[in-house]
C-alpha cells in the first residue's frame, strides 16, 4: 500500500523535472509576430545561449534587443515586429542545427547573433548559404571575418585589435617589460592570447594555461611568482580569471593583472574579492553605456543592462532601420547593412568589407575602490 | 619538461598539493564508505559536497553582508567554526535524503546495481539542477527580491564575501608554509583519525564492517542494515560538508555545477588508494593531489590530468584493487 503513493510522488517530480528541462531549451518563447494589413510580419532572430553557463551573456543581449523592438514598436504601431529566441546555450552543436531552423523560417529578415566565436564559426556558411544577414553584438575571434562571409557582420572590435591595444597598455602606460601570459585554453581565449603573444615578442616571460572550470591554481600561481613578472595578462573568462587573481595576490604578487573582454564583468570582483581585485585592469571592445541606456533598459527588463547590452541593442536598430526604409529582403538588407554609417548607443557603427567594424577602439576598464569603474574606462590609443 | 623547476620549488608544490589532495581525501571517503557497504558508487556525493559549499557561504553572506572583506585566519575562526557546523548540516542532511529517495525505496525492492546506479546519477543531476534554479523556486513564493543575496544569478558564480588572507607561520625549503595551508592539511587529517577510529572501535562501526563483509550473515547476526546505511551515507555527508568548508576557505567561490570536478577528483582518489578502503581514500586523495602539482610543474598545467590519470592506469595495472586494496569490511578499516 505504501509503495504506491511514492510512486506518484516521483512520477510526479519526474514530469516536473521534464517540464523544467522543457523550458530551459525552448527556442522560441517569445514571438509577438507583427499586425497590420500590409505588413510583412518581420522577425528578428536571436542565436546564443539564454541558459547555461554563460546565460546571463545572452540574457543581457535579449534584453538589448528587446529594448530596441520596444522603442520600433512603439512608433511603429501599425506594423510591429517579432523576435524569436533560439538558445544554443553557447553550444557550437546546438547551435548548427538551430542555424538551419532560422534560414527555414522565412519570417525572418536578420539575425542578431551568433553571440559567441565557436558558434559563429559552426553556422556561418548555413547562414551565408541562405543569404541571411547577421550582426553578431559579441563575437571577437579574428578568424570569422577572414571566412568570406559576406552576410556576416559585428558591432564589436576583434581580437586581434584587442591583443594589440592590451599589449600597449601593459607596456606603455603600466610600464611592464616582463609578463607573463596565461589562457584558459578555449577557442576565444587561444585566439586572443595568440595576438598577445605577438605583440609582446621577447617581453614574455613566460606562459601557461589552466582550464575552465578550474579552481586551484597552485602550480600556475608558483610559475608566476618565480618568473616575478611586471605584469600578468589572462585570457579567459571572469570566473577563472578572479580566483587566478586571488591566488596570485595572496602568494605575494604584487604586479599588474590584466584580463579581456571575457572576465570585464563585475563577478570578477566578487569572485577575486574586493581587496586581491584592487588596480585590476580590464579591457574590452566597448565603450560604457550612455546614462539614460541603463534607466531604459532597467523599466523594460527589470534589471540592470550589462556585458553586450549595448551592442546588441545597437545591432538590432541596424535591422530596424533597415525595415523601416523597406528593405525587406535578405539581398536589400545586407546591402543596407554594408551601407550603414550612424552612432549607435555603443560607438560609431560602419563595416568595412570582411564585416568588421571600422572603429575598433578598445577601453580599459580599471578596479578601483572595491568595485569594477564601469564609467570611467581609458581609451586605449 | 621542467624538472629543474619540479625541484626548485619541490615544497611549495608538495605542500600546496597536499592541501587540495586532503580535501579530496575527505570527499573520497563519502565514495568509499558507500562502496564499502553497498557496492555501488554513489554519484551524487558530488553534489552533496556542492550543498556543503553553498551552505558555507550563505552563512557568511548571512553573517557578513554581502560587502566584501578580507582578513587573517584568527578573527574568522569564529565564523569558520559556525560555516563548519553549518555545512556539515546541510551536506549531511542532503545526503540522507539522497539515500532515503534514490536507494533505500530500490535497495528494498531488490532492484538491480544497474539501476540504483542510474537513480544516483539521475539524484545527481536533479540536487545540481535545483542548486541552479533556485532563482526560480524563490519566485514561486514571491521572495526572489528578499533573498536576493543568496539566489540571484543562480547559474553565476557565487562567492564567499569574506576572504581569508593566509599569513606565513613557518618557512620549509624556501616555501613560506602559512596557516590556512596548516588548518586545512591538520583538520582532514584529524577528521579521518576520528573517523579510523569510529569504524574500528565502536558499536555503529563494527555494523558498518560487518555489513560490508557479508550483508546476509550480518543481518541473520541482528544488525540493522537500514539502519548502517543510512550511518554511512550521513558520515559520507558530514565529511564532505567538512570538505566544503575546507575548500571554501581556499577558493572562496562556488557554483551549482562545482562539485562535478571535485567529484570526478575524489572518486579516482578513492579509486587510486582501493575502493571501499578508508586509510585508502587518504592516501589516494594526498597521491592525486601532489601528482597534479607535480604534474602541472614538468609538463605545463594543461597536462596535469593526463599525468593524473595516467598514474591512475598504472596502479591499477600493477594492483587491480589500488593501493591498499577494497577492504572496509576487513582488518584494515
Amino acid at each position: 500500500m505504501g509503495i504506491k503513493p511514492k510512486l506518484r510522488a516521483l512520477a510526479a517530480l519526474a514530469a516536473a523535472g521534464l517540464a523544467l528541462t522543457a523550458c530551459g531549451s525552448s527556442d522560441s518563447s517569445s514571438s509577438t509576430a507583427g499586425s497590420g494589413s500590409d505588413c510583412g510580419h518581420y522577425n528578428l532572430a536571436f542565436l546564443g545561449a539564454t541558459t547555461g553557463d554563460a546565460g546571463a551573456l545572452g540574457q543581457n543581449m535579449v534584453g538589448g534587443i528587446k529594448l530596441a523592438l520596444d522603442e520600433y514598436n512603439k512608433a511603429h504601431s501599425d506594423c510591429t515586429v517579432g523576435l524569436k529566441v533560439f538558445d544554443s546555450q553557447g553550444d557550437p552543436v546546438k547551435a548548427t542545427p538551430l542555424a538551419t531552423k532560422i534560414v527555414q523560417d522565412t519570417s525572418i529578415i536578420g539575425l542578431v547573433g551568433p553571440g559567441f566565436s565557436g558558434e559563429s564559426l559552426a553556422t556561418g556558411k548555413t547562414f551565408y548559404a541562405a543569404g541571411l544577414p547577421s550582426i553578431s553584438p559579441s563575437a571577437t575571434n579574428a578568424t570569422i571575418t577572414e571566412s568570406g562571409w559576406s552576410t556576416w557582420h559585428r558591432v564589436i572590435g576583434n581580437d586581434s585589435i584587442q591583443g594589440a591595444a592590451d599589449v600597449k597598455y601593459m607596456e606603455n602606460t603600466a610600464n611592464a617589460k616582463k609578463i607573463y601570459l596565461i589562457h584558459d585554453d578555449q577557442d576565444y581565449s587561444v585566439g586572443l592570447a595568440g595576438f598577445v603573444k605577438t605583440a609582446l615578442g621577447s617581453a614574455m616571460t613566460g606562459e601557461d594555461a589552466v582550464q575552465q572550470k578550474q579552481t586551484d591554481f597552485g602550480p600556475t600561481v608558483t610559475k608566476v611568482t618565480s618568473a616575478s613578472p611586471d605584469a600578468v595578462f589572462y585570457a579567459g573568462y571572469y570566473p577563472e580569471a578572479g580566483l587566478l587573481c586571488k591566488q596570485l595576490r595572496q602568494a605575494g604578487y604584487k604586479g599588474l593583472f590584466m584580463s579581456g573582454d571575457g572576465s570585464e564583468d563585475p563577478a570578477f570582483v566578487t569572485t577575486a574579492g574586493a581587496q586581491a581585485a584592487e588596480g585590476a585592469v580590464l579591457s574590452a571592445p566597448a565603450a560604457p553605456a550612455p546614462a539614460d541606456f541603463n534607466s531604459k533598459y532597467k523599466a523594460l527588463n527589470n534589471k540592470d543592462s550589462g556585458l553586450y547590452s549595448t551592442q546588441s541593442f545597437d545591432a538590432a536598430n541596424i535591422f530596424l532601420a533597415g525595415i523601416e526604409a523597406g528593405k525587406t529582403s535578405h539581398a536589400d538588407m545586407n546591402t543596407f547593412i554594408g551601407s550603414y554609417d550612424k552612432t549607435g548607443v555603443s560607438g560609431p557603427i560602419k563595416f568595412d568589407s570582411k564585416g568588421d567594424i571600422s572603429a575598433q577602439t578598445i577601453y580599459a576598464y580599471k578596479v578601483t575602490g572595491g568595485k569594477l569603474d564601469t564609467a570611467n574606462p581609458t581609451l586605449i590609443k | 619538461m621542467d624538472f629543474g623547476f619540479l625541484f626548485s620549488h619541490f615544497a611549495e608544490l608538495t605542500i600546496t598539493g597536499l592541501a587540495l589532495g586532503a580535501i579530496y581525501a575527505l570527499v573520497a571517503l563519502g565514495y568509499t564508505m558507500v562502496y564499502g557497504v553497498l557496492q555501488l558508487i554513489n554519484f551524487a556525493h558530488s553534489e552533496v559536497f556542492m550543498y556543503g559549499t553553498f551552505a558555507t557561504a550563505w552563512v557568511a553572506v548571512w553573517v557578513h553582508g554581502t560587502t566584501s572583506v578580507s582578513q587573517g585566519l584568527g578573527s574568522t575562526l569564529g565564523l569558520l567554526a559556525l560555516c563548519l557546523i553549518v555545512a556539515m548540516a546541510t551536506s549531511a542532511a542532503v545526503a540522507l535524503l539522497v539515500e532515503r529517495l534514490a536507494y533505500r525505496p530500490l535497495i528494498r525492492r531488490g532492484s538491480p546495481k544497474l539501476v540504483i546506479l542510474i537513480s544516483s546519477i539521475g539524484a545527481s543531476f536533479a540536487l545540481s539542477e535545483i542548486m541552479g534554479l533556485r532563482d526560480k523556486f524563490a519566485g514561486w513564493f514571491g521572495v526572489e527580491n528578499k533573498l536576493s543575496d543568496y539566489v540571484a544569478q543562480a547559474r553565476n558564480v557565487y562567492s564567499s564575501p569574506v576572504t581569508v588572507d593566509p599569513h606565513k607561520v613557518f618557512e620549509f625549503a624556501g616555501y613560506g608554509v602559512t596557516d590556512v595551508d596548516l588548518l586545512v592539511i591538520g583538520a582532514a587529517l584529524g577528521m579521518m583519525f576520528a573517523l579510523d577510529l569510529f569504524v574500528r572501535r565502536t558499536r555503529l562501526g563494527r555494523g558498518i564492517r560487518s555489513v560490508a563483509q557479508d550483508p546476509e550473515a550480518a543481518a541473520l547476526m541482528g544488525v540493522n542494515s537500514t539502519r548502517v546505511i543510512r550511518t554511512t551515507f550521513l558520515i559520507g555527508g558530514l565529511m564532505a560538508g567538512a570538505a566544503a568548508t575546507l575548500y571554501m576557505l581556499r577558493i572562496g567561490t562556488t557554483r551549482q555545477d562545482a562539485g562535478f570536478l571535485i567529484g570526478v577528483k575524489a572518486f579516482t582518489a578513492a579509486v587510486m588508494g582501493g575502493i571501499g578502503n578508508l586509510r585508502g581514500a587518504l592516501i589516494g586523495g594526498l597521491l592525486l593531489g601532489v601528482m597534479e602539482n607535480w604534474g602541472s610543474a614538468v609538463f605545463g598545467t594543461q597536462w596535469k590530468d593526463v599525468v593524473t590519470f595516467v598514474l591512475l592506469v598504472l596502479i591499477l595495472l600493477v594492483r587491480p584493487t589500488g593501493i591498499l586494496g577494497e577492504s572496509l569490511g576487513k582488518a584494515r578499516a
